[in-house]
């Protein structure tokens, strides 16, 4: 049979195209080319740049950087004021993983074993619309929620919890003059942000215990607390600590959140900004910018030891 | 299937609310009368601050260039994303695991670190901040969100649709145009539409790449720290939120048979 005539295309396409299909290596190779002089270029590029300058140093004189490799800035991380900021920032990091995983989990347990259908779909929206809602909106929310005048103080107000909250912001580290001006209100608006992260892989985890499971569980006697502290909450394992990955890294990198609701000590994304703008220190910002990689590395090497690549 | 229990009901009704509440209540505030506070409840509601927000020239110049921005990052993590998925999705080859590592790493990394790598790379180079600076930065992360989708649906489709395509005399252009496009498209769609949004709402990178340029979250930011007229950022605030609504929801509808909606890391 003849072949068809389509378009009567026989010229340099037809013998570039005929060429490329015979040498299926070839066509992987000009497939990754631009996606990988993209990426390996701008991107690695960039971060092996940034990662070069942090072993510069700053001469504390003229304040001009001095191109000669030493360690000295990595040094300058020691210090304790600098240990404070990545102490509190890892603290801060380790309280929103957990309690955010608390929080997630009835939302996930619901969606993946009772939520059917319309139900089903309407959770899995009401998940990605906030996740994937602006980031400064939503922490323009708390800015709203939190003022002196705003819904919170109302609220507390009006069902007589005011000497409640006033307790709570007169406690030594996590209270402050007001909500907004605290650790707490910190620690509430990243739980916010960072929430529908930990709820998905969760969800992804729990959708794979299969139900014969529970069921096998119950005929043998477990009560249903039993059943979910000895079956449930091990497999959901792998789905909470990649969810831990998000929150986790997101809340190492952010700058914004800190400076917009909250007491005016520094986070290390902090750091970085005003060390590489104001002061114009750009080895010791590269420096602490190592520190979430290095965690990051770290984190998810131990991730994926424990499954967690599986439920992302 | 049995009823849930009444305390796993009201756990996860309670933690839904906390997700939504705050995003309604910028709904509530772009109606208040009240100027200078964030008073609670509103004294009185009005639909003036639209019409106020409607006349400013700097929002929107901000708007204007979010969009183009997030249009040219787009296209750009489009054509690139798909390549990638391509040469991923339907071949196995020598460090195949590092180049997916490669594309997921902008993600997976705080913005921070993109932003300030990307920030002295330019300084290093001495090339000016402009429009482009920022959308070098934007398309790179979002190649990942494209390149998810992309990946997700080529595994999904079978290739022997493709060499069917080449034994009926198809040559590799037009399998490509005829074929593996249309089944691709709305996975493509559902990907851009996400990569825009990302782009658009994008602010912790676009401080380090931009300069003096203002996009909308850069100008959201700076009355933020500064606020001038409050009420008109609580405008901007309910819009952006109700635009951002509608590529979400429409990439849900594109991408739900099966395969689920790429980018759960920003």
């Amino acid at each position: 049979m003849a072949a068809l005539p389509i378009d009567g295309r026989d010229g340099a396409l037809r013998r570039l195209s005929d060429r490329l299909v015979a040498r299926p290596r070839l066509l992987v190779a000009l497939f990754l080319a631009p996606p990988l002089l993209w990426l390996g270029v701008v991107y690695l590029g960039s971060l092996v740049a940034l990662l070069a300058q942090s072993f510069f140093s700053i001469d504390e004189f003229s304040g001009l950087i001095v191109r000669e490799w030493t360690l000295k800035t990595y040094g300058e991380l020691f210090r304790p004021a600098n240990l404070d900021i990545i102490g509190r920032t890892v603290t801060m990091a380790a309280l929103v993983t957990l309690v955010g995983a608390v929080i997630a989990f009835p939302i996930a347990y619901y969606a993946a074993r009772y939520a059917r259908g319309r139900t089903k779909a309407l959770f899995y929206l009401a998940v990605m619309l906030p996740l994937w809602s602006s980031y400064l909106v939503r922490v323009y929310a708390w800015k709203l929620i939190l003022a002196r005048e705003g819904i919170l103080a109302w609220a507390t107000e009006r069902t007589g919890t005011t000497p409640l909250l006033d307790a709570w912001l007169a406690l030594p580290v996590v209270g402050g003059p007001s909500l907004s001006i605290s650790y707490t209100g910190t620690f509430l608006v990243f739980l916010y942000l960072w929430l529908p992260f930990m709820i998905l892989p969760i969800q992804a985890a729990l959708e794979r215990v299969p139900g014969s499971l529970l069921e096998a569980s119950a005929d043998l006697g477990a009560r249903p607390g039993q059943t979910l502290r000895k079956v449930i909450l091990p497999l959901a394992l792998p789905g909470v600590v990649a969810g831990s990955i998000f929150t986790f890294a997101l809340t190492l990198g952010d700058y914004i959140t800190p400076q917009i609701v909250g007491s005016s000590t520094l986070y290390i994304g902090q750091a970085v900004y005003t060390l590489q703008g104001t002061a114009g220190n750009i080895p010791l910002a590269a420096a602490f910018s190592v520190v979430p990689i290095a965690i990051m590395v770290g984190y998810l090497a131990v991730a994926k030891r424990m499954g967690a690549f599986d439920a992302l | 299937m049995n009823r849930a229990p009444l305390g796993l009901r009201i756990a996860a009704a309670a933690g839904l609310l906390f997700l939504h509440l705050p995003l309604a209540l910028i709904f509530l505030y772009a109606f208040t009368t009240e100027e200078r506070s964030y008073q609670f409840p509103p004294p009185g509601y009005t639909l003036e601050w639209f019409a106020v927000a409607w006349n400013r020239p700097d929002i929107w110049a901000a708007l204007g260039l979010s969009v183009r921005v997030a249009a040219t990052a787009t296209a750009i993590a489009l054509v690139l994303g798909t390549l990638a998925a391509a040469a991923v999705a339907r071949s196995r080859f020598f460090g195949r695991d590092s180049v997916t590592l490669l594309i997921i790493l902008p993600i997976a990394l705080p913005g921070i670190v993109t932003g300030i790598a990307l920030r002295s790379a330019y300084s290093l180079a001495d090339i000016p901040f402009s429009f482009w600076t920022i959308v070098v930065g934007h398309a790179t992360f979002c190649i990942v969100v494209v390149y998810n989708n992309a990946v997700a649906r080529l595994r999904r489709t079978s290739g022997s649709l493709v060499e069917a395509s080449m034994d009926l005399g198809a040559d590799g252009f037009q399998t490509f145009r005829h074929v593996v496009l249309p089944q691709l498209s709305t996975a493509l769609l559902a990907g851009g539409m996400l990569a825009f949004a990302l782009s658009f709402d994008e602010v912790i990178v676009t401080t380090f790449t931009a300069g003096q340029q203002t996009t909308l979250p850069i100008w959201m930011l700076s009355e933020l720290i500064r606020p001038r007229q409050r009420p008109v950022t609580n405008v901007v605030a309910a819009m952006v939120i109700a635009v951002t609504f509608l590529p979400i929801l429409a990439a849900y509808y594109l991408t739900r048979d099966g395969d689920r909606i790429a980018g759960q890391g920003k």
